[in-house]
């Protein structure tokens, strides 16, 4: 094994690519979860966002309008979700993996025409100043503007749910849907509303990962992130900031298993391989041994005004 | 102003009435989205539910093939249909599955080439005792750890995918297959090859198997105090632990199942069907199973219909790629579509529509 084919400088860089379709994915089902509702049709939001997003960029040659679109598709699919389970009350579990299902099928259907073409890319911000650092200036400040769009999502997710008035009705619905209810606060609206916000999110992490992590679409490509994403959520506590860390984490995993493999290390490939869902499954397994639970309580209940 | 009233009871006429209108509900969105794909919506929605049980060309080839691909998609379901009730999650029937069948596989080829009558057995108790064993992850990590099963059971179904990759490139692989991936072909070994018990009918062992479960699960629900338990504790969890229901018991049996009897359509597919272990074994059916336990009610005798009619979409749409040249994917979309309608129309089954103001209380 070859170690020292491995750049860190290079190494970090990737890493912070590699986090950000999960992180984008996560800080928006946090929220949703914060509001009371399990959405786990991240996975089927992700890869329509992924294939949606590479579509209208190839068509349109500006990955921008790819990743707006992209938003405005998951959403799209995220509020049949939402229109499933807060008006027709529908068990959330059953709805979410039905999203996932729906999700996996249109998008190999749009996607088609589309295997093996590449995308337009999305030009690297090069920060004047902090870029023309050495080291640092190319390890944390020549990325896209997603990358720092997703850690301005976090803060901003941060501060809207600890200092705003309506993070804190937000947080009141999730927590007690029935006092929030008592109290003349709209419940299913605002649920729709946190519900749209984590589709759109994750939109724009499948659409970062067709447009400029991979770049290219292929059926499946998503690979269980939106999966990986909802574990984060549960890993994070439901804290932003740690959200924030579960993803580089998994994001750390991701490339280092990629770039052991290329240095020829003596792990068996599929082991290698497998990783990212083992390491998931190892910190789930930590958190849910240290007994650290912080789910909001409402999480899950389906809500109906006559009950 | 239309609202909607929680009825005391859930309606027995809408529970069964449901999975009908879903699927008619599907099948007329699904002959809007044909017409936007180019395809007579007619044509379509015949050549899917119509022409592979009946076409006089071809249905002879098609209709053995309802039962090939409804014996697996019935078994699993079956076996996550008891978790459900339960509200135990197991959605990583595919991992188990894939388990299963390269435990049995693995266990038959130690003693290749025996021609031994007990080859067979041998390999339905090892892969079932996969699929089992994989289940037991979740299972072990929800009742030591109370770590969540839906997550830990999906992860497991990547790793499964890759350790399949791996196994048939090389453990596995087979000797005298020039380098190429994949195992010994099982339909070459007579000892260990799952056939069809009467000719040309696709009426396999896999099948038998789902039968049994089906009988089994119906029993299980019905008349035994276990089955009972376990619909207790999806219900009303409080209650069940008030009247001695150990909740870790039941998560072990329920994982264990589903587990087992995911594991054991994976040996009959890659024994029969599929012939060899290869690279891309994983057909998929561990997710759409999902969709048939709940098109099904949860209940065995509905999974038996619902594995059938969803077997037949299967046909039906591969038949509709070749015919009218639909892509493939439109008929997973079509699964995932009939699952969304179903939950959608649910609501009947548990609130009353009315129309007007809501009068004081």
């Amino acid at each position: 094994m070859d170690l020292s084919s491995i750049n860190p400088i290079l190494l970090v860089a990737s890493i912070m690519v590699s986090a950000t379709p999960i992180l984008l994915a996560a800080i928006g089902e946090m929220v949703v979860e914060k509001s009371g509702v399990l959405n786990l049709g991240v996975e089927g939001m992700m890869i329509t966002g992924a294939v949606v997003g590479f579509a209208v960029a190839v068509n349109s040659t500006s990955p921008a309008l790819g990743f707006v679109a992209a938003a405005a598709a998951a959403a799209l699919l995220s509020l049949a979700f939402g229109l499933l389970t807060q008006f027709l009350l529908s068990n959330q579990v059953a709805t979410g993996l039905g999203l996932t299902l729906v999700g996996l099928g249109l998008s190999s259907l749009i996607g088609k025409p589309y295997e093996g073409i590449k995308s337009p890319t999305l030009p690297k911000l090069d920060i004047p100043v902090l870029s023309d650092i050495p080291v640092l200036g190319r390890m944390l400040f020549s990325h896209d503007l997603m990358v720092y769009f997703s850690l301005a999502l976090v803060v901003a997710v941060w501060a809207f749910l600890k200092h705003t008035r309506a993070g804190l009705i937000l947080r009141a619905v999730g927590e007690s849907h029935d006092s929030a209810h008592a109290l003349g606060y709209k419940v299913v609206i605002i649920r729709l509303m946190a519900i749209l916000f984590g589709g759109a999110c994750a939109g724009l992490g499948g659409a970062y990962l067709s447009l400029v992590r991979v770049p290219q679409w292929t059926e499946g490509m998503t690979a269980g992130a939106g999966w990986i994403a909802l574990a984060i959520v549960v890993f994070a506590s439901w804290r932003p900031g740690r959200v924030a860390i579960g993803a580089y984490l998994f994001g750390g995993v991701t490339v280092l298993q990629l770039n052991l493999q290329a240095a020829g290390a003596a792990v068996p490939v599929a082991l290698l391989s497998a990783s990212p869902y083992l390491v998931t499954i190892l910190v789930l397994v930590i958190i849910s041994a240290r007994g650290a639970h912080a789910a909001p309580a409402s999480l899950g209940r389906p809500f109906h005004a006559s009950s | 102003m239309i609202r909607l009233e929680k009825r005391p009871q859930p309606s027995k006429l809408w529970t069964y009435l449901t999975p009908v209108l879903a699927v008619l509900l599907t099948m007329l969105v699904g002959g809007v989205l044909f017409a936007f794909l180019g395809a007579n919506p007619v044509e379509a929605i015949r050549t899917i539910f119509w022409d592979p049980l009946f076409n006089a060309q071809f249905a002879g080839f098609t209709r053995p093939q309802l039962l090939v691909k409804a014996g697996p998609l019935i078994l699993i379901a079956i076996g996550l249909s008891i978790g459900f009730r339960a509200g135990i999650w197991n959605i990583g029937a595919e991992g188990q599955y894939i388990m299963g069948a390269i435990c049995g596989a693995a266990a038959g080829l130690a003693f290749y080439p025996s021609e031994s009558f007990l080859i067979f057995p041998l390999m339905i108790v090892a892969g079932a005792l996969g699929g089992w064993a994989w289940a037991m992850i979740p299972a072990i990590l929800k009742t030591k750890f109370g770590t969540n099963e839906i997550l830990v059971s999906l992860m497991l179904v990547y790793v499964a995918e890759n350790i399949l990759g791996s196994v048939a490139t090389g453990l596995l692989r087979n000797p005298e297959g020039r380098g190429f991936p994949g195992s010994r072909n099982f339909k070459q070994w007579d000892a260990a090859h799952n056939s069809d018990l009467i000719a040309n009918t696709g009426m396999h062992w896999g099948v038998v198997f789902a039968f049994i479960a089906v009988i089994g699960a119906y029993v299980l629900l019905t008349r035994h105090v276990l089955g009972f338990n376990i619909r207790l504790t999806g219900e009303a969890p409080r209650a069940a632990r008030f009247s001695g229901v150990n909740p870790a018991r039941i998560i072990l049996i329920c994982l264990g199942l589903s587990g087992a009897l995911a594991g054991m359509a994976g040996l009959f597919e890659v024994t029969g069907p599929a012939g060899q272990v290869s690279i891309d074994f994983g057909s998929g059916y561990g997710f759409t199973a999902i969709i048939v336990a709940f098109l099904g009610r949860l209940n065995p005798i509905g999974i038996l219909l619902a594995g059938l009619l969803m077997a037949l979409t299967y046909i039906g749409g591969e038949l509709a790629q070749l015919m009218l040249g639909l892509p493939g994917a439109s008929i997973q979309l079509f699964q995932g579509m009939l699952l969304f309608f179903l939950l959608a129309m649910d609501v009947f089954t548990n609130f009353r529509l009315r129309i007007g103001k809501r009068e004081a209380a």
